[in-house]
């Protein structure tokens, strides 16, 4: 009774004197979504960054040559009207006309050309070499009109140009570079940014002259105000009292918790974990370098347990080294069951009956499901050394070739294709720790062929080589926790980049 | 006396630079940046090209002695992951940063002294005791655990004050409460033992047997000598609260200093977190030789020793 006495006058005092009662809103009213992320997005030049929230926003103001609908897998439409191959290496794309840039500028084939001309020049620093390395230049064949010439033939291509290379005002990027469009981000796209305090606040509004066949049309919300809030807890607590309507990345044990209080959603996504064995690493003197270790390794680690324990939600127990969702990414590959027996009986084929001591770096992992792992080996007699690491120290030893084994993760950059992780690890370059010549040809064969059939092939082999000779244990597929407003419809994608332009209100 | 204050500034920067160079090897060794800036995304052909982009492909002290001598004449360098100069990013920052320590600072001090003083007068009286309790949790309970239990009274379930941010003048409320509930404690304490010490000498007992009155007792002549331990450590504090809030400034998210170097550090941003190392060496540098200045004017016998 005293408490409640005393808590209510200082409640009362309080209010009076600070007058700072600011009652909580919801988004609806006002037609306006409130989202919040816990990293603080980068400068919105998607050329230059990797970051999923400065992408996020970035789709939202920007637009590529093409769009994916990912629930149907085809490629539609958007800047350019319609494209295609007029050669192995080219492409040319009809573009569309009357399309508005933020800024009033009409859209012609001067900024596609000096866009891409651009952003493929070293100088420039584009993020990620294998987003623009396939193009070799780019012509304007009339106003509305392009040619693109290719560096190399590349089945990722049309994926790139489906919104991953979005398209700047030609005047404005010649005129203030690329700290110009980071400052003053201008687009085509369904929001326009209106207001900016970096790593706080940004505040989109839909943008009025947005041409209307675009793919991200029919935007229904008025307004969208992102800001940065590290600590989740915060963040729950906002949610809580309407101050928010999205918010995402909730890990498992806190999405049970708040489920029921409000509407959580979990979503697979494109990102996959995996252990990587190097049977070439420590001179090939390490056990793994035998493939019936590495199958007696994952016959031995209960996977399905971990999944369920640790990523609940849409994960799933993987058998290939990439996602089920991806194009080539056969799943009629050999799988290995839960049997520590079986993984028993292959170690003493392999003549380590009495087991062995392997090394493990983990980074960007979490240290429970490393444990997990470790504890399931040890009942086959194999010590797990757990050497947890930061992310660049840890693929810097792996690199090196000075550990056996690896436990990480991989994107794919939110891009259903094969192509963005297999030859990554398999094809022969300075991140594969395999070096199985036939299955780097293969790999570069499927990644260069413009035969989707051919490539499905190829992949299809490689896939299945990989899981034969068990290169890798993969894990799972990660999921997203979404926290949303009980009045927001959303969907989710496994690309992990939100739709706002599709979100709507109950 | 400018001697010796000459000299300690001398010796001050000498322990920026060492600062700065065993900070600036010891990034190196938390893994290779050029492989942290290419992010979780990166394949070795990209960390290959911003090695080179960066130029941390020289040997770590040629890169040391160029960012010496480029922050020599004021140039910080550009930040890698916002592609502006470093001087932007700080710039964009330290008002937050600073806004929320000094006030903080104050509100400890304001409370801290008197409250130490009124302890001093009555040992294991109520006060005291209130003092006590005050300085206990404030030692005791984590600062992310009371900025969420403010957010949820103040800010979920009575709604007086916005739950994060800084976009009203209202942000700061809790977090300068809380934060300056870590200071209390400690300037507390000091100013307590000070006057405990001060109240027990000749000259008090010899100031009250004159006749003064007790509040010039106390505040002419007890609190002048109890106080010069408090102004060190007050200086210490300060730094500490403009350094130190990374905490805080999450869990409010303020988008301050503390934020700024934590996820500088995390993604491997080289010029931001250099800059930053230099300056809070700096900020410690000037407000310890600050303190020496000012207790040397309230103690003449500090005058000329070291």
């Amino acid at each position: 009774m005293r408490i409640t006495r005393l808590s209510g006058l200082v409640a009362l005092v309080s209010a009076a004197a600070l007058g700072l009662a600011d009652p909580a809103f919801a988004g609806k009213a006002e037609n306006t979504l409130n989202v919040a992320f816990a990293a603080e997005p980068e400068p919105l030049d998607t050329y230059k960054i990797a970051g999923r929230e400065g992408l996020i926003l970035a789709r939202h103001i920007y637009d590529g040559l093409l769009y994916k609908d990912l629930d149907t897998g085809e490629f539609k439409p958007a800047l350019a009207e319609s494209w295609e191959f007029t050669g192995p290496l080219t492409m040319e794309f009809d573009l569309r006309q009357g399309v508005k840039f933020h800024n009033g500028a009409d859209f012609t084939a001067d900024d596609v050309v000096s866009t891409l001309n651009k952003v493929i020049g070293p100088e420039y620093g584009t993020r990620y070499s294998i987003s623009v390395d396939w193009i070799e230049s780019v012509e304007k064949l009339d106003d509305f009109k392009v040619r693109i010439n290719m560096a190399k033939p590349f089945a990722g291509a049309v994926e790139m140009l489906a919104d991953a290379l979005p398209i700047y005002p030609h005047e404005f990027f010649e005129a203030e570079g690329s700290a110009g469009i980071a400052r003053t981000p201008i687009g085509t796209g369904p929001y326009k940014l209106v207001e900016q305090e970096p790593g706080v606040r940004y505040v989109l509004e839909r943008f009025s002259d947005h041409y209307t066949e675009s793919p991200k049309g029919d935007a229904s919300i008025d307004t969208i105000v992102v800001r940065a809030i590290p600590e989740m807890n915060t963040q729950y607590a906002e949610l809580m009292a309407g101050d928010l309507d999205w918010i995402w990345r909730i890990p498992p044990d806190q999405a049970s918790r708040l489920e029921g209080r409000t509407q959580i959603l979990s979503a697979p996504i494109m990102r996959i974990s995996y252990v990587g064995f190097a049977p070439d690493s420590l001179g090939g003197e390490s056990p793994i370098a035998q493939q019936k270790v590495r199958q007696a390794l994952i016959h031995a680690t209960n996977r399905g347990a971990i999944v369920e324990a640790f990523a609940g939600g849409a994960s799933k127990v993987l058998n290939t080294p990439c996602n089920p969702a991806q194009f080539g990414c056969t799943q009629d590959v050999v799988s290995y069951d839960y049997d520590p027996e079986k993984a028993k009986s292959l170690l003493a084929e392999a003549g380590y009956g009495d087991g062995f001591e392997l090394e493990m770096i983990f980074a960007a992992m979490p240290r429970p499901t490393a444990e997990a792992i470790a504890a399931d080996l040890a009942n086959v007699g194999v010590t797990l050394n757990l050497n947890e690491q930061q992310y660049a120290a840890g693929v810097g030893q792996w690199r090196k070739k000075e550990v056996p084994s690896f436990y990480s993760n991989w994107g794919s950059y939110g891009i259903g294709d094969v192509v963005f992780i297999l030859s990554n690890f398999f094809g022969g370059g300075a991140d594969d720790l395999v070096q199985d010549q036939e299955l780097a040809d293969w790999l570069n064969k499927a990644d260069t062929a413009s035969d989707r059939a051919e490539r499905e092939d190829l992949y299809a082999k490689a896939v299945k080589r990989i899981a034969e000779q068990a290169y890798w244990m993969p894990m799972y597929n990660f999921n997203v926790n979404y926290g949303l407003s009980p009045d927001l419809s959303f969907t989710p994608h496994p690309d992990e980049f939100a739709r706002w332009w599709q979100a709507s209100w109950k | 006396m400018i001697q010796f204050i000459l000299k300690r500034l001398f010796v001050a920067l000498c322990v920026c630079v060492a600062v700065s160079a065993i900070s600036f090897a010891l990034m190196f060794l938390s893994g290779d940046p050029a492989i942290a800036i290419a992010g979780s995304g990166g394949r070795a052909e990209d960390a290959e090209a911003i090695r080179i982009a960066y130029g941390f492909d020289r040997p770590i002290p040629i890169q040391y002695l160029d960012w010496v001598w480029s922050a020599m004449r004021g140039d910080f360098g550009q930040s890698i992951y916002f592609n502006i100069p470093v001087s932007e990013v700080i710039g964009n920052r330290i008002g937050v940063t600073l806004k929320l320590g000094i006030t903080a600072f104050l509100v400890a001090l304001v409370i801290a002294v008197p409250l130490g003083i009124a302890a001093a007068l009555k040992p294991n009286g109520l006060i005291d005791r209130m003092a006590l309790v005050i300085a206990v949790t404030g030692q005791a309970i984590p600062s992310f655990w009371l900025g969420l239990m403010a957010i949820v009274v103040f800010g979920v379930w009575y709604g007086w004050v916005p739950i994060s941010g800084a976009q009203k003048w209202q942000g700061y409320i809790l977090p300068v409460l809380v934060l300056s509930y870590y200071a209390i404690p400690a300037m507390m304490r000091i100013t307590r033992s000070g006057m405990i010490g001060v109240l027990g000498s000749e000259y008090v007992r010899a100031a009250i047997a004159k006749g003064l009155p007790q509040h010039r007792v106390i505040l002419g002549h007890a609190l002048r000598n109890a106080v010069l331990p408090l102004v060190s450590l007050a200086a210490v504090q300060l730094g500490l609260l403009l350094s130190g809030s990374i905490v805080i400034e999450s869990v409010f998210a303020l988008n301050g200093m503390g934020r700024l170097a934590w996820e500088s550090l995390l993604r491997s941003d080289l010029p931001v977190v250099q800059a930053i190392i230099l300056l809070l060496s700096l900020l410690y540098v000037v407000l310890t030789t600050a303190a020496d200045i000012v207790n040397a004017l309230l103690d003449p016998r500090l005058r000329g020793t070291s």
